[in-house]
Formats: structure tokens, sequence, C-alpha cells
């Protein structure tokens, strides 16, 4: 009476070839990630030491290290997250806790996705029109890392508005109800409880910014200057480009120093994330609802 | 005159959820000290009348209203009224508790560090002594005085249904509202906050919103029946359920309809 029918087995048979071929279409997911981390350790491995991260590139950039452009990176990411994260912490937390629910907000709501899918190449040239030349601000750390960070504004939003609204209403509801204000909810229970998904949002936008190419390319980041940027006037090398640069640009380059500059670059994005994975865990194991 | 006022009047109001019209010319008097209970079926206003008292209904937008709600003699829809004062001094109490994810302390602490201008200047000694209080009243201090630290969130359900009662009273509220406060509870944790509500009394003005018959019964002085978005009958619960004047009533809490 129990027995296996055709029937139910032509559905165990279409069953094991469902899961083959997720399980295939996973593999090949992780496959290529899977091949680039190889390739950049083997390859660049044996670049790394402490005089190619502490040494500025000589040699037409065919030898020595990449300092200038670690430095760079690092100027450019901070300036950029100084600019969006209050600005895109800010909208988010009008757009989750304040704005009635119309169409305006709809519409921008719609514009903050649509930002997200521009082109980092006509950021760069947004970049260029409203920061170098409108603002004045010439192709400088300063006009870079506003043009990263208008690319990178519609992360923090979306992720910071993502936050805010999965702490419960019903929070928000005690807090109303005990003649607390928007504000004062906000500050004292929304936001210690979408903590941990902001962080994350931001430290996503860092590695994203860290590794953008296009949008620094017109606005502030150099081709060649081997000496530290000293304020937010000064142009800079960046990683990101330098590898652009010997990569594709300077002849008779070492095989290895555009593995080594990639390793460095892949590495600090990785680190990123790592770190924002862990925080996010750490954070997430207090809550308690 | 307002001393000898009712604690809740209401003259002519009338509530709309947009175009629909949730309350008609209700006109209620609920009288100090008293546990007031409100019953009838689903839908027909009772919970939109206990949100009036402290117009948690405007966060809606769209709710419009007529006549008036006065509380302990003041108008609540003076201009110069302001929501944050007049919701410390009419709490409200969920169907579902809602404790905030702090600790039972922070709860208790919470309303009070936001309207009163010397709980910066208090001793921690002082503060503990007002939730002492707080726990004291709800009945909850012989179990929690060792866990003023634990999170709100980790509390048995109806420890929590009285962490949220506890956490009204610092500010020194006179009317308390509740929205089917048992609703979420098992039989014991009921009759536990039933319990509690009934030794508040004279202390504060309740006003409590149930489905449950026999709740309204065991556990008020007054009450009301609505039917509708109009108020049917309103008497001593005693008298009202042994022998209620209006046949709507009757059939109401016979079970033949609800």
């Amino acid at each position: 009476m129990f027995e296996a029918t055709e029937r139910t087995l032509r559905d165990a048979q279409r069953e094991r070839w469902v899961k083959a071929g997720l399980l295939v279409m996973t593999i090949l997911l992780i496959l290529p990630v899977a091949i680039i981390l190889t390739v950049l350790v083997m390859r660049g491995a044996p670049m790394l030491s402490i005089e190619f991260l502490f040494e500025e590139p000589t040699n037409g950039m065919t030898a020595g290290g990449i300092f200038p452009a670690l430095i760079g990176t690092i100027w450019l990411v901070i300036v950029a997250l100084l600019a969006s994260v209050p600005v895109g912490v800010a909208a988010a937390i009008y757009l989750s806790e304040y704005a009635p629910d119309n169409k305006l907000t709809r519409l921008i709501n719609l514009a903050i996705i649509n930002l997200a899918g521009v082109p980092s190449i006509v950021h760069a040239l947004f970049g260029v029109g409203a920061f170098v030349i409108f603002a004045g601000f010439g192709t400088s750390i300063l006009a870079a890392s506003l043009t990263l960070a208008v690319m990178t504004l519609p992360v923090v939003i979306v992720s910071t508005r993502e936050s805010l609204q999965a702490v419960p209403q019903a929070f928000r509801a005690a807090c109303w109800n005990m003649g607390a204000t928007r504000w004062q909810t906000i500050r004292r229970v929304v936001l210690p409880n979408a903590v941990s998904g902001i962080l994350t949002g931001v430290i996503l936008e860092v590695s994203r910014t860290a590794g953008e190419t296009a949008p620094i390319m017109f606005t502030g980041a150099a081709f060649f200057l081997p000496f530290l940027p000293e304020s937010v006037f000064d142009q800079t090398m960046a990683l990101s480009l330098h590898l652009f640069v010997i990569s594709t640009q300077v002849p008779n380059v070492p095989e290895g120093l555009p593995y080594g500059v990639a390793l460095v670059l892949v590495g600090m994005v990785l680190t990123m994330n790592a770190i924002s994975v862990a925080l996010r865990t750490k954070l997430r194991g207090r809550r308690k609802w | 005159m307002a001393d000898i006022a009712p604690a809740i009047e209401t003259r002519q109001f009338s509530l709309w959820y947009g175009s629909f019209q949730a309350l008609f010319d209700v006109d209620l008097k609920v009288r100090r000290g008293r546990i007031t209970s409100m019953i009838g079926p689903s839908g027909c206003g009772k919970s939109t009348l206990l949100r009036s008292v402290n117009r948690i209904t405007d966060r809606l937008g769209y709710v419009r209203t007529e006549g008036s709600v006065e509380v302990l003699g003041h108008d609540i829809h003076k201009e110069s009224v302001d929501l944050a004062r007049l919701r410390t001094h009419v709490g409200m109490v969920f169907q579902r508790p809602n404790p905030l994810p702090l600790s039972v302390r922070d709860n208790i602490l919470f309303a009070h560090k936001l309207h009163d201008p010397r709980h910066g200047e208090l001793s921690a000694d002082e503060r503990d002594g007002i939730v002492q209080e707080a726990l004291e009243k709800v009945l909850l201090w012989d179990r929690l005085r060792d866990h003023l630290d634990s999170s709100a969130l980790s509390l048995r359900l109806e420890e929590q249904q009285k962490l949220c009662i506890a956490r009204l009273l610092p500010v020194q509220p006179s009317v308390l509202l509740m929205d089917e406060p048992c609703s979420a509870l098992d039989p014991k944790g009921t009759e536990a906050v039933e319990e509690l509500i009934w030794q508040l009394r004279e202390q504060y003005t309740i006003l409590i919103v149930t489905h449950n018959m026999a709740q309204a019964r065991r556990a008020s002085e007054e009450c009301v029946f609505m039917l509708m978005g109009k108020i049917v009958e309103h008497g001593e619960t005693g008298s009202m359920f042994v022998s209620p004047q209006d046949s709507r009533t009757a059939d109401y809490i016979e079970g033949r309809y609800g």
C-alpha cells in the first residue's frame, strides 16, 4: 500500500535533478571568486613585503612600492565617508521616520534606487562638472571624495532605512505613548537598535569606495605623484587607478607587480567586509526580540 | 470647577477615518478613581474611543474629529495642548506587551527621564527609589528586585505587561487606558494582571477595552456597551450584567452576537 508508484518515482527523480542543477549554479557562482583569489595570492604574494607597502614607486613605476597610492586610497575613503555618512543616515532617518507616505516620498525613493544604478563613469563626469569646475575644488581629494560620496549615497540610505525599519513598530508606539517626541524615540530606542545594520552598510560602502576607479580618474587621482597629500585640496595617487595605470599604460612593468597591487586592494576590501560581518554578528547577538 | 470634573468627558464626539465614520456623537462621562470597561463587538468603536483619549489616533494623519474630549475638565483638542504632556497624564497599555529593549530599570525610568526636569540631578539611589515604588505598585518588586538590570524582554509575558503598566506610573498619570491588556496572556497571567488592575483603582482612573465579557464583569465597576460607533448603555457593571436596560445589550451579553 505504501510502495512507490511510477509517479512518485518520477517526482523523486525530478527532485534529484533540480537539486543537482541548483548545486551546479552555486558552484559556478563561487568558482570565479575562488580562481581570482587563488591567482592573486599565488602571483601577488611573492611581491608583498614591508618595502612594497611603505616605499614609493620608482623607475617609472616599474619598481618600488605603493605607499603613496595606499595612503591616497585611505584619504579618499575617509573624506568620502565624512561626506556621505551624515547625509545618508540623516536622509534615511527622514525617509523612514518622518516622511509621510505620499507621491513625493515614493518619487524620492525611486530616485535613490535609480541613483544606485547610474554608471560610475557618469558619476565621474558629474564630479568634474560639479566639484572640480563649478565648486572650484580643482582636481583634488575633496572633489574625488565628494564624487565617490554621491555615488555611494544610495547604498548608505537604503541600508540605513532597512535597518531602521527592522526595528519593531511596537517600540515606537510605546515611546509615543510615554510622551516621547519622534526624535527622542529615534535617539533612545530606534537608532541604538539599528546601529548594527547601519554600520554594515557603511562598511560595505567603504569597500566599494576603495575599489572604484572611474569616479576618481578625472576628479582627483593622479597618474604618478610620489608625494603624500597634505590636505584635501591636493591630488593623490590611489590604489585602484595605480593598478589600472601599471597594467595598461606603463611599458616594461614586471609581471608580478600588478598582482601585488591587486592583492593589497582586494585584501583591504575583504578585510573591511569581514569586519562588517563580525560586527553585525556581535551586535545582533545583543538583540532580544 | 475642574477639580470635581469627571476624569474623562466626551461631548458629541465623532471621529472619521478618512471617509469612514467610526464614532457617532458619543457622550461619555468616566468617573474618577473607578475602573470602567468598554465592551462591544469588533469594530464597534471601543478601541477608537479609547485611543482618542490620549490622541494617539492623531498619528494616522487621516483622522478627523468633531465634538470635544475633556480630561480632568480640560479640552484635549485645544490648540495649546502639548501631546507629550497629555500622554504623561493619560498613559496607555497595549494588547501585546511592548516593553522597550532596555533593562527593567531603564524601562521604568524612561518617561521620567524625558519629562522630569530634575531627573539629571537625582542620585542613583533616588532613581532606584522611583523604580522600587513603581514595581511595588504593580506587585513585581519582590520578583524583580535583584533583576533590575535584566532585559525587560526576558521577562514572562504577564510580567512584561505589568512592567508596561509600571513604566507609566513615575510621571504621575491620572488616567490609564488599557486596550485589551490581557488578550495576549494565558489564563494565569490574565488573572494576575486583572488582580493588579483591581488594586490600582482609586489611585488611577482606569478605562479598559475588552472582548472578554467575564473580564469586564470581574474586573470593572462600571461598564459601557458600544455598538456601531455609539454608546448603547452605560451603568454599574453589576446591574448591567444582571438586568440590562437595552435589549441589544442583553443580546450581546447573552452571546447572541459578537
